[in-house]
């Protein structure tokens, strides 16, 4: 009787372990599957049109006689847009989530949290509505131009939209920092502007990094609000008062009208392919500076 | 009459509504290591970390009463707070080397108070040798300070303290988390330190408390039931309390 009770205990927890082992792999499987189909795909473009061309050119030109596909400007304008709404973002975000949990009254804390999660609800679409008929014409008005569709705006919009992930997730980072660093600093008369900079901060870093790739990684996926409220040009972009297109809005824009199979078909995959290939790479160097940093701490 | 360098007057400690102390007077004398026993929860804790002013820390502490470090009130709004933890050092109950290497742990104290940068590297290598940490640690200085063990992470918390030249040290449960050997050196480190500083140890260990102290304070509820010197209270008790408490009667 014993006996049977614990083969069945057994194997019950056999099964699980099985069950376990094949959603694990399920995920990794979904990842390698995407990958694959946009390689798939990508090399029926490359038989088409080179590689020099692709990386090299200065024109997104498809679905003509003399078409061009050369995803540099794309590129450029998917970097710019990033990078811009980091620079807005990340101290922003990290001096908020600092302010939060190191400074802030308590009272202050429990209102302000939920109010930034709340930002994380809104839909893109209004945030991109939000930059067409609030933000874009301000830019224009500040900045004497006629157009305010443009890399600027798209970053602050971007910007808006990766903060409350890079807040709560740098929040958690500094929350995490154990109460004996902040103690051996104090005890060794730090002031709380030298802890918070010195001890806290740094010893938050591997999250904080974390925190900057997740928000980096929403500016680099976002489609919608880019397309409302960046005008739409894609050509190479000289600086954050131009117009541009991001490789995610050409994406969207292109892929309802273009015809099966064809080259400018395959372009989109080949550029989508190349995105995910930065996005991952990311990751990549994230993961890798968090472990360097990770052996300082216990 | 000896040179005291610390003297407590009539404080009363809340934490909140709750007192944790109750009317304590007790003088911490000069190079002399003075430790405080009892039981847990009678407040030794409390009473050593409101010595460097870390209840700073807890909004709703209410401290009553005088605190002097010579002849300076600790507690005077007009007293750096600084100036306050640089000359009254705390090594913690559990070793909390800062996530820097070894060399940066201490750096970052001296640089902090602004010492001047081309006598830090000597600084810190004294500050390690005095520790008996130098030998140890000399060849891999910028390796993270957590890859130390237990001990040796003690030590140096306890150089971290001493590079800064403090004038009193105060340890909370210092070896609680060590073992033996490990206590024994850092036992022996406390002998050779209370020849420059004034050293004010909490203890739960009744043999350590006799190795090592001048004086001893005993502790209970809240309150300082006696206070003598280390002979007097291991051998020669006055209260009962105390002398059920170090026999091991009860705690």
């Amino acid at each position: 009787m014993i006996k049977s009770n614990s083969e069945k205990r057994e194997k019950i927890d056999w099964l699980f372990k099985q069950l376990f082992k094949f959603t694990g792999f399920a995920t990794i499987a979904l990842l390698g599957g995407i990958f694959l189909m946009l390689i798939y795909n990508s090399i029926s473009f490359f038989a088409n049109v080179s590689p020099i061309d692709f990386f090299t050119g200065s024109q997104w030109d498809p679905g003509s006689a003399t078409s061009k596909y050369s995803i540099i400007p794309l590129l450029a304008s998917t970097g710019l847009v990033a990078i811009g709404s980091m620079l807005i973002a990340v101290p922003l975000g990290i001096f908020t989530a600092a302010f939060l949990s190191e400074l802030a009254p308590k009272k202050l804390q429990t209102f302000l949290k939920p109010v930034i999660e709340m930002l994380a609800a809104i839909p893109s679409v209004a945030i991109g509505f939000l930059g067409i008929v609030l933000v874009g014409p301000g830019i224009a008005k500040i900045f004497g131009i006629e157009n305010g569709l443009n890399a600027l705006n798209g970053s602050v919009l971007l910007a808006v939209m990766a903060l409350p992930t890079i807040i709560t997730i740098s929040e958690d980072a500094i929350n995490a920092v154990p109460k004996s660093h902040r103690e051996a600093s104090f005890a060794l008369g730090a002031n709380k502007w030298e802890t918070m900079f010195q001890v806290t901060l740094p010893a938050a870093l591997p999250g904080l990094i974390a925190a900057v790739l997740l928000g980096l990684g929403r500016a680099l996926g976002e489609t919608m609000t880019v397309l409302m409220a960046t005008g739409n040009a894609s050509v190479l972009p000289e600086g954050f008062l131009d117009s541009i297109r991001t490789i995610t809005a050409t994406i969207a824009i292109e892929m309802g009208e273009v015809p099966y199979q064809t080259t400018h078909y395959y372009a989109l995959f080949a550029i989508a392919a190349v995105l995910f290939m930065i996005t991952l790479l990311i990751n990549f160097l994230g993961e890798y500076f968090a472990n360097r940093l990770r052996k300082f701490h216990a | 009459m000896e040179n005291m360098k610390i003297s407590v007057n009539n404080m009363n400690l809340y934490f909140g509504k709750k007192q944790i102390l109750k009317d304590i007077n007790i003088n911490f004398k000069t190079k002399k290591v003075t430790s405080l026993i009892g039981p847990s929860g009678c407040g030794k804790s409390t009473l050593l970390r409101s010595l460097n002013r870390m209840h700073d820390l807890t909004t709703d502490a209410i401290i009553e009463g005088v605190l002097k470090l010579d002849d300076k009130d600790i507690y005077d709004k007009q007293n750096s707070i600084i100036d306050i933890r640089k000359r009254v050092g705390m090594v913690f109950q559990k070793p909390n080397p800062l996530p820097k290497s070894i060399y940066e742990n201490l750096a970052y104290a001296l640089n902090i108070h602004k010492f001047p940068k081309e006598k830090i590297p000597a600084l810190i290598e004294s500050a390690l040798k005095e520790s008996y940490l130098w030998d140890e640690v000399k060849d891999e200085l910028k390796k993270p300070a957590v890859k130390l063990s237990g001990g040796q992470q003690q030590r140096l918390c306890i150089a971290r303290t001493v590079v800064l030249r403090p004038e009193v040290i105060l340890m909370d449960e210092p070896c609680s988390a060590l073992d033996p050997i490990s206590t024994n050196k850092i036992e022996k480190l406390i002998m050779s330190l209370k020849n420059d500083y004034t050293i004010i140890i909490v203890t739960h260990n009744m043999q350590q408390a006799q190795r090592i102290s001048d004086d001893v304070a005993f502790m209970y509820m809240g309150e300082l039931v006696e206070f003598g010197t280390a002979d007097q209270i291991f051998k020669n008790p006055q209260k009962e309390l105390t002398k059920n408490y170090v026999n091991g009667h009860f705690g």
